[in-house]
């Protein structure tokens, strides 16, 4: 991770500002001139001090008099100046504001909207944990110098204007700011390159204990189970304490600017003022000078480490860039063709030399098999044997690498944009929610009327449960579904699917949450109901086996057989040994169950 | 006190919670005097420009001729003044930092350990995330405050005492105006406060929202592609995205409007000195050097007040964070550990009993009524029934995850309730439905069940288990990682490692919660008798989810809504009209038709 303020960082950190000033160059503009009415009213605030010394008060004690013209104007110029600082402070820091988080908005909708392109297959490549720190804390950390940008702008407008005012009074004064100021700049400099690593290095160290804690929570029950309790707090306590640690050493560092960063000022005004001194026994200038400059460097004690911020933020801003760049710049999104199917006919579907990879491995080789318009077709297969990812192939989540998948004769690439999930309706293995109503989870936008909602939800066996909900149809389920059970969040996805009537129905072992019994109710009655559409059904269950008109056995990513239950199950060795698993094993213990029960081991006789 | 509540404490003043944090925060309280000095010291170094203008205008220049020697030894000796408080500070800082982040890494470790022990994070998973936030963020918060704005209270405090002190020292009459202009803008303050917290609130909230709507087109992947949902996502996430940027750009806008008026009011007292200072000078109340001090110190309330709504802010967020960690230290574990006093028990198989238990959660139905059985060791037993009879709970309590409403739970004859823990978490070990694993390789999740265990004992208890191939078709066998909880592998697969794990634990009484439901059937038929053979000898108990495993057992216990209604053996309870032989009956339609 690029930590260190190297002269790249820089460079490619200019350039990511450079491009957020492109982007909102009106905001930044306007930014910029309100920062720069407050530089230049920061110094003329000192000036009107100046003046007012020089006009007012000097007079005053010296001739014992005052013109009340002068001392108004006097008053008048302060306050003119401070309204003016004042309105530009404001306008700087709400336009820098817009500018930062309408750029931090743009990123994230554009990140998101990717992440919405780009094909499944390129979200089985990055981790879930990545994506969505893509588009939250990276994309937060790519603007995040635009807080400070305009007011850096604004300080160097201060300095430049400083510079001129200090050296229209006296050369010599002058340069003892020209020896302060750069010297402020450049231990801030300083500064900021010593505290970066340590402060990423806390900020990491926050994370990692966060990650900790929840991993912890979320283990609760394995560890309550396990009384591993102070093994868990130990592991939080190391982390703990280099956090402690870590915190510590950029509170050293902290420790030792801050006081030096607030010192050079007023040493800076110390030697103004001996300096000043010597200046005035010349007369080379005036008393009320000397209250300006001195005054002036009081007010650009702070303001100078404006420019350290900016720099500070740099370096996380060019990682979060980067990776937000990253994921815009990914390509491989799916392609679509022209192809409308206009049928209300249950779906043919055939696989044709199908083969897919993960990577390097690859899970599917040479898949060829059709399913009829109208049949029930039952994926079944050892895990692992690539069920899962056939059935993403048939509801084009992804392309095969070699291959086709054909629709009613169609590929399902020459199909248009919406095309396959008009026709095909897949209820994935795992389920998921919208934080929405019930409802909106249903219909996912699709345009139904309430009937056809608890029509799907009756077949689906959701009916009762959702009629018991608070309101019905229009309960909120909360993120992913956090109020219901896991049966009850398949049965509503299955809901979704079947509202659809698809000419295609996919459902990837989609009701092992639901209770047994309740689960042989949505199978019979998907059986009445489904004549409508074609389907293809993963599953291990002999209840559902047995709905299909014919099975296509898989194995280790091979078609390894297919025809009915009953022919499969005569010579298909494998296929016998998986769905009679449970049958043979109640048999065989039949047999041995008697003389097991009487006998006690030598284990047994061990362990007492 | 509940099981599922933490104390909110809410009634619990400011001033209240802050006592008892530094009183359970010792290394706070260390030093803190000398800290204290030290700060003193650091912001008597702010009125050392003021006192040098002042004492240049007033002697250095008086009779028209700078007295050049005066002013560089005055200039000096401000000069050193000035390196002394800069190391002032700089110690006091130093200080500052360790204290606060000593006491804090304690805290965050006694919040840590402490909701271990609460059973709230068992019961109630939406919560955990909560309880994650009191050991991370709210101390953080607590972090924030103490080395930021605690420190500018500090300084604030001292910095706005010791201007007054010389204000008035110089001129009582314009400290009157000074303060007079500032009184109404402090005054003031609190409200902005609340302006702010209010504006902040809410962008916390649409922060949350849009993280929400932003994980969905990440965690939804699979669906929003299967229904072509991505313009609907993309609308939902487009509306959230921009109600955040709303909200973060009203509480700037906020921020920007309070912040520059303390500079507007320093310009009114000012302009109000230079009148009023002048007038005082000619009636000789002042010097001019005096009244040259007075701008500079005038700039010393500045920063206070401006910073002060945000450190309000702050303030309030650290309190509030504090009471949350406090809530959490204060609330009694609901099952507690008897340690040293409880009893140990004897390796051996294990006797179960509950007599006339009960158990409801707060204000929820009873779960389970008047439950009474006993399980003689070295029995097999099958636990069924619908979701809701009461199953779950059953393990709970066998467990003492939960303690009973009324009754007892025994083992052994003991009261659950008087076994040490380290006892009992060694004896009687549930594998549970989801099979957690931690982020780590194979191996190194199956030892957390024997943190002893060599890797021959690792290897031996998978091909006891008949895992043995599986492990072997794995990329890198038992050093495979598994990734964030486990997501490298199938649910099926996480159970088997979660299995191994309770396995090498070697207990007494194993008790599988629906442990292997997501494994395929010819995997799971040989785990079943493998299982059997390896815990032959031991009470075994499983809540199945297939009634092969009942028909196995010694003895199965039937449950419906809360109550045991049928037990026997399998062949017995077949014949009986009741809730079993409905089960039963639908079971085998379901997987024989």
């Amino acid at each position: 991770m690029a930590t260190k303020v190297t002269s790249a960082v820089m460079r490619q950190g200019l350039r990511v500002l450079g491009v957020a000033i492109r982007t909102e160059k009106a905001v930044f503009t306007l930014a910029v001139v309100a920062s720069a009415i407050y530089g230049g009213m920061t110094v003329a605030s000192a000036w009107a001090l100046g003046w007012a010394t020089d006009h007012v008060v000097l007079p005053a004690f010296r001739d014992g008099r005052v013109t009340t013209g002068a001392l108004w104007t006097g008053a008048l110029l302060i306050l003119g100046a401070a309204l003016l600082k004042a309105l530009g402070v404001a306008g700087r820091r709400i336009l820098a504001g817009v500018m930062q988080f309408r750029m931090q908005a743009r990123s994230r909708r554009d990140v998101t909207k990717q992440y919405l392109r780009l094909p499944l297959s390129w979200h089985h490549r990055h981790p879930t944990g990545q994506l969505l720190s893509n588009a939250s804390a990276d994309a937060e950390a790519a603007w995040a110098p635009l807080a400070p940008l305009p007011m850096a702008v604004g300080v160097i407008v201060m300095l430049i204007t400083a510079a001129v005012a200090m050296v229209a009074t006296d050369l010599v004064l002058a340069l003892v700011g020209f020896l302060i100021f750069p010297a402020i700049a450049v231990l801030n400099l300083i500064y900021q390159r010593k505290l970066s690593p340590l402060a990423t290095r806390a900020q990491q160290l926050r994370a990692e204990v966060s990650e900790i804690a929840h991993e912890s929570f979320d283990g609760a029950l394995v560890i309550k189970t396990l009384g591993r309790e102070e093994l868990e707090t130990d592991r939080f306590r190391r982390r703990a304490h280099e956090l402690r640690d870590a915190n510590i050493a950029v509170g050293r560092v902290r420790g030792l600017f801050d006081p030096l960063l607030e010192a050079l000022p007023t040493l800076g005004v110390l030697a103004v003022l001996a300096v000043g001194a010597m200046r005035l026994s010349t007369g080379a200038i005036g008393s009320g000078d000397l209250v300006q400059v001195a005054y002036l460097f009081t007010l650009l004690a702070f303001p100078i480490r404006a420019l350290g911020w900016v720099l500070a933020e740099l370096p996380r801003s060019v990682v979060g860039w980067e990776r937000v760049q990253a994921v815009l710049e990914a390509s491989g999104s799916m392609a679509y063709g022209p192809a409308v199917i206009a049928s209300a006919e249950p779906a043919r579907i055939e696989v044709d030399g199908v083969s897919y990879a993960y990577g390097e491995t690859e899970v599917l080789h040479d898949v060829t098999f059709d399913v009829p318009a109208g049949r029930t077709v039952a994926l079944v297969g050892p895990t692992g044997s690539g069920k899962s990812t056939l059935v993403q192939l048939l509801g084009r989540l992804v392309d095969p690498g070699t291959g086709q998948v054909l629709l009613d004769g169609v590929d399902l690439r020459e199909l248009a944009y919406g095309g396959v999930a008009e026709s095909v309706a897949l209820v994935p293995q795992q389920t998921f929610l919208f934080d929405d109503t019930v409802r909106g989870n249903v219909a996912l936008g699709l345009d139904v009327g309430d009937e056809d909602v608890w029509a799907a939800l009756r077949l689906a066996q959701a009916e009762g449960f959702v009629g018991r909900l608070a309101n019905g149809i229009d309960t909120r389920v909360g993120e992913r579904g956090a109020s219901l059970s896991g049966g009850q969040r398949q049965r509503i996805a299955l809901a979704r699917a079947l509202v659809r009537r698809p000419r295609l129905l996919i459902l990837d072992d989609a009701t092992s949450s639901v209770d047994p019994q309740v689960e042989a109710k949505i199978l019979y009655g998907l059986r009445d109901a489904a004549e409508a559409s074609t389907v293809v059904v993963v599953a291990y269950r002999m209840a559902t086996i047995a709905l299909a008109d014919e099975v296509v056995y898989l194995d280790r990513g091979r078609v390894v057989d297919r025809g009915p239950h009953a022919e499969l199950l005569a010579r298909c060795t494998g296929y016998r040994n998986l769905v009679t698993a449970y049958e043979r094993e109640e048999a065989e213990r039949a047999a041995i169950d008697v003389p097991v029960a009487e006998v006690p081991t030598e284990e047994e006789e061990v362990r007492a | 006190m509940t099981a599922q509540g933490i104390q909110g404490n809410l009634e619990r003043s400011a001033l209240a919670t802050i006592r008892q944090g530094l009183s359970i925060t010792p290394e706070f309280r260390k030093g803190l005097v000398g800290t204290m000095a030290l700060a003193v010291v650091a912001t008597l170094g702010k009125i050392v420009v003021p006192i040098a203008v002042q004492q240049t205008i007033d002697t250095g220049l008086k009779g028209g001729t700078p007295d050049v020697p005066y002013i560089t030894s005055a200039v000096l000796v401000c000069a050193a003044a000035v390196v002394l408080t800069a190391l002032a500070g700089y110690l006091m800082n130093v200080r500052l930092y360790k204290a606060t982040e000593s006491s804090l890494a304690t805290l965050r470790v006694r919040g840590f350990r402490h909701v271990h022990d609460l059973s709230v994070l068992t019961q109630n998973s939406e919560r955990r995330g909560a309880l994650v936030s009191r050991v991370t963020n709210d101390i953080d918060q607590i972090s924030t405050f103490m080395q930021w704005g605690g420190l500018m209270i500090i300084v604030a405090f001292g910095q706005l005492f010791v201007a007054t002190v010389l204000m008035l020292v110089y001129s009582w009459q314009l400290t009157l105006l000074a303060w007079g202009c500032f009184v109404p803008l402090i005054i003031a303050l609190p409200r902005f406060q609340r302006l702010l917290s209010r504006a902040y609130t809410v962008v916390r909230e649409r922060t949350g929202d849009m993280l929400a709507a932003v994980s969905e087109s990440v965690v939804g992947a699979a669906v929003i592609r299967a229904y072509a949902s991505e313009r609907r996502t993309s609308e939902r996430i487009d509306k959230a995205v921009d109600s955040n940027r709303s909200a973060q750009i009203r509480a700037q806008t906020i921020v920007g409007m309070v912040f520059p008026l303390t500079e507007l009011v320093a310009a009114l007292a000012i302009a109000g000195i230079v009148l009023l200072g002048v007038r005082l000078g000619l009636s000789g109340d002042i010097t001019q050097g005096q009244l040259v001090a007075f701008l500079f110190l005038i700039t010393l309330f500045i920063s206070p007040l401006q910073m002060a709504t945000e450190v309000l802010n702050e303030a309030q967020n650290a309190v509030a964070g504090w009471r949350r960690i406090l809530g959490v230290l204060d609330t009694p574990p609901d099952v507690a550990d008897p340690g040293e006093k409880g009893k140990e028990l004897p390796r051996g198989p294990i006797s179960v009993a509950f007599e006339d238990v009960h158990f409801s959660y707060p204000g929820g139905a009873p779960v389970l009524r008047e439950l009474s059985l006993e399980i003689p060791p070295r029995s097999r037993v099958a636990v069924v029934g619908e979701t809701g009879s009461g199953k779950t709970t059953f393990a709970k309590l066998l467990t003492r995850l939960m303690d009973p409403g009324s009754g007892r739970v025994t083992v052994d004859g003991h009261d659950l309730r008087d076994v040490r823990f380290s006892s009992l978490r060694e004896r009687i070990v549930m594998v549970p439905q989801d099979g957690f694993l931690f982020d780590g390789t194979l191996a190194e999740n199956i030892r957390y069940g024997k943190p002893a265990a060599t890797r021959e004992e690792i290897e031996l208890a998978m091909t006891e288990l008949g895992l043995a191939d599986w492990v072997e078709a794995l990329p890198a066998g038992l050093d495979t990682p598994v990734g964030q909880r486990g997501e490298s592998l199938s649910a099926g697969e996480r159970q088997l490692v979660a299995l191994a794990r309770a396995y090498l634990a070697d207990p007494d009484l194993l008790l599988l919660d629906e442990a292997t439901s997501a494994v395929d059937p010819a995997t799971e038929v040989r785990l079943a008798r493998a299982l059997e053979g390896v815990t032959r000898g031991r009470t075994a108990i499983s809540i199945a989810h297939r009634l092969s495993t009942a028909e196995n057992a010694d003895e199965v216990l039937v449950f419906d809504a809360g109550r045991l209604v049928q037990r026997g053996p399998h062949a017995m309870l077949v014949q009986e009209p009741g809730v079993y032989a409905d089960l039963h009956a639908s079971w085998v339609a379901a997987a024989h038709s």
